[in-house]
């Protein structure tokens, strides 16, 4: 691969790595406090994209503030989740809140083919063009077919760009929430030990429902981003994403959130780089985080910054 | 009740279902036919999966996948060489695959074995871990299979997937096979190894202290229920005549569905998957009316294709918060059980 190639699939893989980091973000923070796996947080980044589509094409609102309306609705969907099916069983061993969360996600899957048919629709056109745009940097003008092309350069798309950016915002922002508000503090207290801080004080089912919330809003951000990137929606896409965003979260450390970053952004440059090499394995790339998974799950279980779990009998 | 009046019992049981099984063939027309031949797949399929997951405490989703190796291999099995000549579009089949068609009871068993020695693959990495781990590295295993077929044109006919499959799977191939999964499991689960496995699940640390290898009974367990959804897949895939490679057809929702049928029965019951698998398999054909137009209050409502997964999907959620040992919880069918539901009927 030549430098410029490089440079291509490394801001393209940066970009796709911050959208896995967005969406392990809310699985490493429900699992830092609940221990459970939320299956259904791939679908509720689905479901997202199902609200930002359709704020646009039946409400006819403007796309920012269509966007917007989306991710806070996500969060309500994750908070209504919470409260609905896992606030019930929180006393329940680990292996049946696992299977209720799968449970919730088949849910919300088959409430989308039901209320939003099964058939995919298009996410193009719904965003401004610039979006799908592409940048090019260098490169040399040459006319081809009486038209002026730019040919070579270095080329990327600019949702590559803006997803770095609303990404690195909205990490800023997640960071100001955790470390320096006060739900952020119980948050933090929650994930440590719940019986205590409940005795503090403290609604610990409150704080649980905010942090579905908050991370259910950062996986509908990172839906609507995957969205333009990849215009395609239908109920089951939020699987394979969800699926390689929780990797990154093991990746990561789970229960950690700079983790969950790190795991995202080195998952997903290594997946577009892998690519890049070996253009025929590209069918196989889905396949790819799966090994990550199961030769990190085997070698360390706790990943790059989690703490090992601890047994006690 | 006495030992002898159980066995007598069993006795005259099995060639009563046989018997009632024949007279279904008899009178009833092919669709009915075609259901009960299904009940006993889905139950094959359930009580693989409950000797993994209700028996051996260890949570796989990985069961598709198995199942899907299992119809891949004897679909290529018992297909015949033209027909494989004329399906085979993208690329050509890879050569001793293209050239022989066996018989379909040991395309069968070859399918399982196939199915048993992934399982041992995948296994032997991911029962190192414990919990929810080892439930995503197998459902990670299971899309990998599924990603594989889907790519490995030469083997699988990629996305197009193996069309026109012999249609072998009747109701004796599928009670049969359902009538050998059961007396497997059930005399493995009553044996030493059984209880081992019931320990393991119950408390792993206070098992392995009083000197059971945990690995090796888990190991063990799973690549038998493998072998089994290995059987149920060749069955599925000759009683579907088609498969491919897409999420709806061996993806993670054939892993929802038998999930779905063992926690309606109860995790940990055989008897129970099966009357999961039975009433899955009932109740996804009688609900079909909720798909098509209804007449709701004088509202005319067009067809939503979908609706049956969200009310099961929607049922699964309740049972699991409301209700979570399901319906026979981790108890087994027993004639004394039967008796004594009556005398307490009666009593009333």
């Amino acid at each position: 691969m030549d430098p410029k190639t490089l440079l291509q699939n490394f801001v393209n893989g940066l970009s796709l790595g911050s959208l896995y980091a967005l969406i392990a973000i809310g699985y490493t923070m429900v699992y830092g406090i609940l221990r459970l796996i939320n299956f259904a947080h791939g679908d509720i980044f689905m479901m997202a994209v199902y609200f930002a589509l359709f704020f646009v094409t039946l409400a006819q609102l403007p796309w920012y503030l269509a966007a917007i309306l989306a991710i806070a609705c996500a969060g309500l969907l994750g908070f209504t989740v919470d409260r609905i099916a896992y606030k019930p069983i929180r006393n329940a061993p680990r292996i049946s809140a696992l299977i209720t969360a799968i449970g919730v996600s088949f849910f919300l899957e088959s409430l989308a083919v039901v209320v939003f048919s099964g058939i995919p629709r298009s996410f193009r056109t719904i965003f401004p063009q610039l979006l799908n745009e592409m940048i090019i940097i260098g490169g040399e003008m040459e006319v081809k077919y009486g038209r002026e092309v730019i040919v070579g350069g270095i080329r990327f798309p600019v949702i590559s760009l803006i997803t770095l950016i609303v990404a690195a915002i909205a990490l800023v922002f997640l960071w100001w929430f955790i470390f320096r508000t006060k739900v952020g503090m119980a948050m933090r207290a929650v994930s440590l030990d719940i019986q205590t801080t409940s005795l503090m004080g403290v609604n610990v089912d409150r704080v649980i429902g905010m942090t579905f919330a908050l991370g259910s809003a950062l996986a509908g951000i990172g839906g609507i981003l995957w969205a333009i990137r990849y215009p395609q929606v239908w109920p089951y896409m939020g699987f394979i994403p969800g699926m390689k965003a929780f990797v990154a979260a093991v990746f990561g450390g789970i229960g950690s959130v700079p983790g969950a970053v790190l795991g995202g952004l080195i998952l997903g440059i290594t997946e577009v780089m892998m690519v890049g090499i070996m253009p025929g394995a590209a069918g196989y790339r889905d396949a790819f985080a799966f090994f990550i998974l199961i030769i990190v799950l085997s070698i360390k279980p706790s990943g790059l910054l989690g703490r090992p779990e601890i047994v006690k009998v | 009740m006495k030992k002898r009046t159980r066995i007598i019992l069993t006795l005259i049981a099995l060639p009563s279902i046989a018997l009632l099984l024949f007279l279904s063939q008899e009178l009833l027309n092919s669709y009915y036919s075609r259901i009960i031949t299904l009940i006993g797949i889905y139950g094959i399929m359930a009580v693989s999966l409950t000797l993994v997951n209700g028996i051996s405490g260890v949570f796989s989703l990985g069961h598709a996948g198995f199942i899907a190796l299992g119809a891949y291999t004897s679909a290529l099995l018992t297909l015949s060489p033209e027909q494989k000549e004329m399906t085979f579009l993208i690329e050509k089949l890879v050569w001793p695959l293209n050239s022989i068609q066996i018989p379909f009871f040991w395309a069968t068993i070859i399918a399982g074995l196939v199915a048993a020695v992934f399982a041992f693959l995948i296994g032997w990495p991911s029962l190192r871990l414990t919990g929810d781990y080892f439930a995503i590295a197998t459902l990670g295993f299971s899309e990998i299979i599924r990603i594989f077929a889907l790519n490995l044109n030469s083997i699988t006919n990629g996305a197009l997937g193996l069309k026109a499959l012999p249609d072998h799977t009747n109701v004796w191939w599928a009670w049969g096979w359902l009538f050998v999964t059961v007396a497997f499991v059930l005399s493995l689960a009553y044996s030493s190894f059984g209880r081992a496995l019931r320990a393991i699940r119950e408390d792993r640390v206070a098992a392995q202290a009083m000197g059971i290898n945990v690995f090796k009974h888990q190991l063990t367990a799973f690549v038998i229920g493998g072998f089994f959804a290995g059987i149920s897949g060749s069955l599925y895939g000759h009683w579907l005549s088609t498969i491919d490679p897409r999420t709806n057809t061996f993806g993670i929702l054939l892993t929802f569905n038998v999930l779905i049928m063992i926690v309606l029965g109860g995790l940990g019951s055989i008897t129970g998957a099966i009357i999961g698998g039975a009433l899955f398999a009932f109740l996804s054909e009688w609900l079909r009316f909720l798909e098509g137009p209804m007449n709701l209050l004088g509202f005319k409502i067009m067809g939503m294709s979908g609706m049956r997964m969200l009310v099961f999907s929607g049922l699964f959620v309740i049972i699991m918060i409301f209700w979570p040992r399901g319906l026979m919880g981790r108890s087994e069918f027993s004639w004394d059980g039967l008796v004594s539901v009556f005398k307490r009927g009666s009593k009333r």
